[in-house]
């Protein structure tokens, strides 16, 4: 790689991305207007599962500024099957997926008809003049009630409530031994059932979507991660080409997988756009959101490990229920199998069997959330770790250093099947321990037991790995689903020498801007202020499969420096020929060309101006320096760390206090360490909020009891440590930069850490699990009595929030 | 979200705005910092016909001295209130409470009066307030009358507020030299309380000689521990006795249980933040 | 209704609905988008603003009450082209990421100074509690606002605005 005397990659550059966020000079898809705009809003059902006997929507028709209304009758011919790009297996069973529902709902919050209105003042006042008839059907909630002989079904034309049931069994994969052999003759047997609650992503900018049919091209701005797929589903759907519809993501104000989706919503705009010829925009409340955009989580994880009594792990058994929700989604049924491929982690498990039921019920669709399949997966083992080293009495560190991959042993191919390149699981362990002071505070912890403290203090460990980076395209072929993993990318040289650079990912926060820019400065020699990013719009960007999954920096990053490393090569013709001497004899450096051992240099500045006025270039060469690429990785990039949580519990009332957090990430590279670090300071967040605090809850009516900010609870600066973060740095041989993601791997990690602790610091008094989130009820009832899961699942209440607020009010 | 339509008034006396209530009749709703009021009705769990807003009564705003009482004007806000030094000398458990309401956002635009006459159950103000003694200046078309803390709140949401009534103000007896705590017990910082005591203590001579302890969200009303005051009153200021009277704090109630909190969990942090209230109140 | 708002150092006047929303207001009929919705039960913050020098949920307030009195957005701060200390501060502390939070966190921030020059985390923490942020785990933010308070000279707060208030307030018939 060529590079400028310092190097852009690396330096912890503040983010280009700012200036216009910090001014409020923002592009929300919210704060687009357009002439003559019209205003949508969904009536949603309240009722879980019925069939719709009739709908009137005379009266909201004729109501002020109200343009019309659409039901799902209207629209049933042109709105398609919301897509499932993720099939499974061949024999999974999928439901029609209307984006307005026509006959029967399957979810509360479903959407049955849409008001267009001059303002979304009075969109909003029709709806409540709409009439819908329902009449009640069996609502279907719990999964393993679901799949039960005899049970009410979602979706009675499948016959069945069971999706699919989709297995890895290493012995019949070859990549290991029978589980159930290990399982015969383990010594010690860990057997546990863990409850992964369903979570809400929660991205801060509620979901948007403008459409304006007025030109050749229906443009489409929405709040999406996913422009490049949009474009493509969304024409899939509907039927209307492809070529005629323009996707952009403006400012996206966040997603964590959830704004990785086609919605009824952008459908729906769409088509009514198309109807009434006039621009459209719809714009989520947050009750809205949390009720109706997809889920996450929601598994059921019966769980068996294997090990000798020295604390060896011989087999390890993942029978998993994973919660649809009533339709399947983008990539709902794929989200549980993600972590199939995770469950063995760092530790070299000899024999691995993982099966998964995907189950239909009636509550909002799942599909991804930060980390999506593989949370679940690192929290299932890395508290069964914990669980095994209090088993056979060892420290937890020790139990997990005996069965891991050591430094030596990669690249490793695992008894999942992945051959993980790098690692050094034993460095970034060591300088966790020296930060946490992990001695000390297992001491204090034993003074504290000994003295029978009201606080008890509990240490937390979690030395997780992650899959990301998705791609590669072969695999995800072999997981059947319908995508690729490539990313695009490329790369103008304009004339004064300034560089665009077009990237098909599709940055909602993450500071792609920045960071794409570093790496261009570098492979071209130009300064970081000239080269500017453009994503986001299908027109200036043409091809892409857009930000998830950790993948951006990854593929996407790789193309541009494919894409840059082929401007390089042309310049460098250009340069010879410009220089009088041979290809073979010029050097590139700090964005000059030199004749090797001579002070004869021309800047990549003036060969784009000789390329422009196109007067003298070698012969048979285009005037043009542009290139991009598209990069298809060989494999996955294999993150990894070491985060210790420490917890105070208070025995008295359940209540948990963080006291400290450590994590040393192994992300490879780094291209900006300002950015890293905030990746990893909001994914532990998101990771803390899942142990602590957040759960989306269903009454036994199906309805969504957490359906507020007020109920369903987002930790704020005053419910979060100060974390201390640090890195080792093992490069990953997977990509020309070295680099790993670092997206998901916070929220990854920090869950088992934050429960492991939960639970260790009141491991004395008789508890071994306590149900997530760990609120301080459930906390104090697992004192009293052991059991973890107190007040739930499913409470019928949320308490306080919301119920606090429906009273008269002055 | 959005609100239904409503028609608006914003009186500037309060005669003025108890003739509005007077007028605009049942569906009317009178609104004050609205920081309960405004999500409700965007909501739509509400939809009065007609707001009344008491935003700009001047004389509805204000802390002032009167002999051995504060008199707080309704529409003071919490942000005023925590600010105040009178409130700060003679009203210290109301301050310590003050300061743990909602958020500084909310607490700028929310009143004591407001959130007082909203009789949220799991409210911050109305167990101090009790705990306090103190009472209320209401007023309505037939003129003003006084009602104590323990008359006002009737049941969730509801108060001894007639239709046509505001309130005018909040009488509190000087509590000057007492020592005082607000305990809140909730998941996170923002969130209503799963249970609160407020505790206020006069020590003399080592001795306690007075003791006022309300329950937050310990049933459809804020509560007096009436046992837990009885077993303090006249005993050394020392752990002891305040570990023996915290123990009959759940005496007498009858908590809601939700996701939160069972009915025994409740009753459980009754005994627990009574203790740690008035230990940190009693310095022992 | 009729009303008259001052904001960003504008005066508008406007017919409302009373039942419009103060941020509705700001970002419909003034186009102040800076200014966004984040939620509809006050939890959020995004929609923080300063009315009269003191922040507010500018979704838990209607335009009508905003009446005669001062708003200052997100889109007021800078003066002369030049950032607010706080706006900078968040930018050389990485404390945001998507940025949809970054408007109220930083009206709350300013607030927060005004009333603590010299916060310590914990008054950091605690003074910012009715924001909420997905992306940024808040570190950088309690960063960015400590970081704030050392560069705010003396008045560079609101207390300016709060002043200027004050007087409006009273002829405004308070």
């Amino acid at each position: 790689m060529t590079a400028t005397a310092e190097p852009e990659v690396g330096k912890a550059r503040l983010r280009k991305e700012d200036a216009r966020l910090i001014t409020g000079r923002t592009r929300w898809t919210d704060n687009i207007t357009l002439p003559g705009l019209l205003h949508l809003a969904f009536l949603r059902s309240p009722v879980a599962h019925a069939r719709i006997t009739a709908i009137d929507v005379s009266a909201a028709r004729s109501m002020p500024g109200v343009i019309a209304v659409f039901t799902g009758r209207d629209l049933a011919d042109e709105q398609g099957s919301l897509p499932c790009a993720w099939p499974i297996t061949e024999d999974m069973k999928a439901p029609n997926a209307p984006s307005l529902a026509v006959d029967e709902v399957n979810f509360a919050g479903e959407a049955v008809a849409v008001v267009v209105a001059r303002g979304p003042y009075e969109a909003a006042d029709a709806l409540s003049a709409i009439d819908v008839d329902y009449e009640e059907l069996p609502v279907v909630l719990d999964m393993a009630a679901a799949l039960a002989d005899g049970a009410d079904l979602v979706h009675p034309e499948l016959g069945t409530n069971k999706s699919a049931l989709w297995v890895f069994d290493s012995a019949q994969a070859g990549t290991g031994g029978d589980v159930d052999l290990a399982i015969a003759e383990a010594e010690v047997l860990i057997e546990r059932t863990y409850r992964q609650q369903r979570l809400i992503p929660a991205f801060m900018e509620p979901r948007s979507v403008v459409v304006d049919p007025t030109g050749e091209q229906y443009t489409m701005w929405s709040a999406t991660q996913i422009p490049h797929i949009l474009r493509l589903m969304v024409a899939l759907t509907t039927g209307i080409p492809e070529h005629k519809v323009r996707v952009i993501a403006p400012d996206v104000g966040g997603g964590f997988g959830g704004k990785l989706q086609v919605t009824p919503e952008e459908v729906v705009s769409l088509l009514v756009a198309r109807r009434l010829g006039k621009p459209v925009k719809w714009t989520e409340t947050r009750s809205e959101s949390l009720l109706s955009a997809h889920h996450g989580r929601d598994q059921v994880q019966k769980l068996t490990l294997a090990a000798r009594r020295d604390g060896t792990v011989t087999g390890l058994k993942v029978e998993l229920l994973a919660d649809m929700g009533a339709y399947l989604r983008l990539v709902t049924p794929g989200v549980p199998i993600l972590g199939a491929f995770m469950f063995n982690a760092i530790y070299k498990f000899p024999a691995y069997h993982f099966a998964c039921t995907t189950v239909f019920t009636n509550k909002t669709p799942t599909d991804a959330y930060r980390g999506a399949g593989r949370p679940e997966a690192t929290y299932a083992i890395e508290r069964l770790m914990d669980e095994l080293a209090a088993e056979v009495g060892m420290d937890p560190l020790a139990v997990r250093e005996l069965n891991w991959i050591k430094h030596e042993e990669f690249p490793f191919t695992t008894v999942a099947g992945l051959e993980y390149d790098s690692g050094d699981y034993e460095a970034a362990t060591a300088k966790a321990k020296e930060l946490f002071d992990y001695d000390g505070l297992r001491a204090e912890q034993a003074e504290r037991r000994a003295r029978g403290d009201v606080v008890q203090l509990g240490i937390g460990i979690s030395t997780f790995t992650e899959m990301c980076g998705l791609a590669p395209s072969r695999v995800l072929g072999a997981l059947s689903y319908a995508a690729g993993g490539w990313e695009h990318a490329a790369v103008r040289m304009l004339p004064s020498g300034k560089v665009e650079v077009v990237t098909g990912s599709s940055a909602h926060g993450q500071g792609h801007e920045t960071a794409w820019s570093q790496i261009v400065a570098d492979q071209l020699g130009v300064p970081f202020e000239d080269v500017e990013i453009l994503h986001g719009d299908t027109q200036t960007s043409p091809r892409g499969l857009d930000t998830y999954g950790s993948r951006s920096l990854t593929v996407g990053a790789i193309a541009v420096v494919k894409a840059a490393e082929k401007v390089v090569a042309k310049a460098r013709r250009i340069a010879a020929h410009l220089l009088e001497c041979a290809e073979d004899d010029v050097e590139f450096s700090a964005g000059a060309f030199s004749v090797r051992g001579t002070d004869k240099l021309v800047a990549m500045s003036d060969i784009a101006f000789a390329v422009f006025s196109a007067h003298d270039l070698p012969e048979g060469m285009e005037p043009s320096l542009d290139a991009e690429a598209t990069f298809d990785p060989e494999n996955f990039s294999f993150p990894h760390g070491t985060h210790l949580c420490a917890a105070e519990v208070d025995t008295e009332t359940g209540a948990v206090r963080l006291r400290k957090y450590v994590c040393v990430d192994d992300i490879g590279k780094v291209v900006n360490p300002l950015i890293v670090e905030g990746q990893v300071h909001g994914g532990l967040a998101q990771g803390i909020a899942q142990a602590l605090y957040e759960e989306a809850v269903h009454d036994e009516a199906g309805t969504l009891v957490t359906g507020t900010f007020a109920d369903y609870l987002l930790p704020s600066a005053a419910d979060l440590p100060a974390f201390v973060t640090d890195r080792t740095e093992t490069p990953s041989s997977t990509n020309p930069l070295g680099v790993k993601g670092v997206g998901e791997a916070g929220t990854i990690a920090s869950t088992p850490a934050v429960v492991n602790a939960v639970v260790d610091a009141v491991r004395h008094l008789g508890v071994n699990d306590i149900a997530m989130p760990c609120t301080p009820m459930r906390v104090w009832t697992a004192i009293q009595t052991g059991r973890p899961d107190a007040g739930g699942p499913g409470s019928t209440e949320a308490g306080g929030g919301l119920g606090s607020l429906s009273g008269g009010a002055q | 979200m959005i609100p239904a339509p409503f028609d608006y008034v914003a009186p500037t006396t309060v005669d003025d705005a108890v003739r509005a209530l007077a007028d605009a009749g049942e569906d009317a709703k009178v609104i004050a910092g609205g920081q309960s009021l405004l999500p409700v009705l965007r909501m739509r769990l509400a939809a009065p016909t007609k707001l009344i807003d008491l935003g700009r009564v001047a004389e509805l705003r204000g802390i002032r001295e009167e002999g051995g009482h504060v008199v707080i004007g309704a529409m003071t806000t919490h942000y005023e209130i925590q600010r105040d030094p009178v409130v700060d000398t003679h009203l210290r458990l109301l301050r310590l409470a003050t300061d743990t309401v909602a958020d500084p956002q909310v607490r700028h635009r929310g009143t004591l009066g407001g959130a007082l006459a909203h009789a949220d159950p799991a409210g911050d103000l109305a167990a101090p307030v009790l705990a306090m003694d103190a009472e209320f200046v209401l007023c309505g078309m037939d003129g003003r009358r006084t009602v104590p803390a323990a008359e006002f709140f009737v049941d969730y949401f509801t108060t001894a507020l007639r239709p046509d009534e505001i309130v005018v103000e909040v009488r509190l007896p000087k509590l000057t030299g007492w020592h005082a705590h607000y305990e809140k017990f909730n998941r996170v910082a923002q969130a209503w309380s799963i249970v609160g005591v407020a505790a206020c203590l006069r020590v003399d001579g080592g001795v306690i000689a007075e003791a006022r302890v309300g329950l937050t969200n310990m049933g459809s009303v804020p509560l007096r521990a009436t046992e837990v005051e009885a077993a303090l009153v006249g005993h050394p200021a020392t752990a002891a006795t305040v570990r023996a009277a915290a123990a009959h704090a759940a005496e007498g109630t009858s908590p809601a249980a939700d996701g939160n909190a069972d009915r025994e969990y409740r009753q459980h942090l009754a005994r627990v933040l009574t203790d740690r209230a008035l230990t940190a109140a009693a310095g022992v | 209704m009729r009303i008259t708002v001052s904001v960003d150092g504008t005066a508008y006047t406007d017919d409302v609905e009373p039942r419009l929303l103060l941020v509705h207001y700001l970002r419909d009929k003034l186009g102040k988008v800076g200014t966004v919705v984040g939620c509809d039960t006050s939890n959020c913050g995004a929609c923080t603003v300063h009315v009269d020098g003191h922040s507010v949920k500018s979704c838990s307030m209607l335009a009508v009450q905003a009446d005669g009195r001062e708003v200052t957005t997100i889109e007021g701060l800078a003066r002369d082209g030049k950032l607010h200390p706080v706006q900078q501060a968040f930018h050389d502390n990485h404390a945001l990421q998507c940025g949809f939070c970054t408007p109220g966190m930083i009206m709350q921030a300013i607030d927060l100074l005004a009333d603590h020059p010299d916060p310590d985390e914990e008054t950091v923490r605690s003074g910012m509690e009715g924001n909420l942020c997905r992306c940024t785990g808040y570190q950088n933010i309690v960063r960015a606002v400590r970081d704030a308070a050392g560069r705010m000279r003396p008045g560079a707060g609101p207390e300016a605005e709060r002043v200027e208030q004050r007087s409006a307030q009273l002829s405004g018939g308070e």
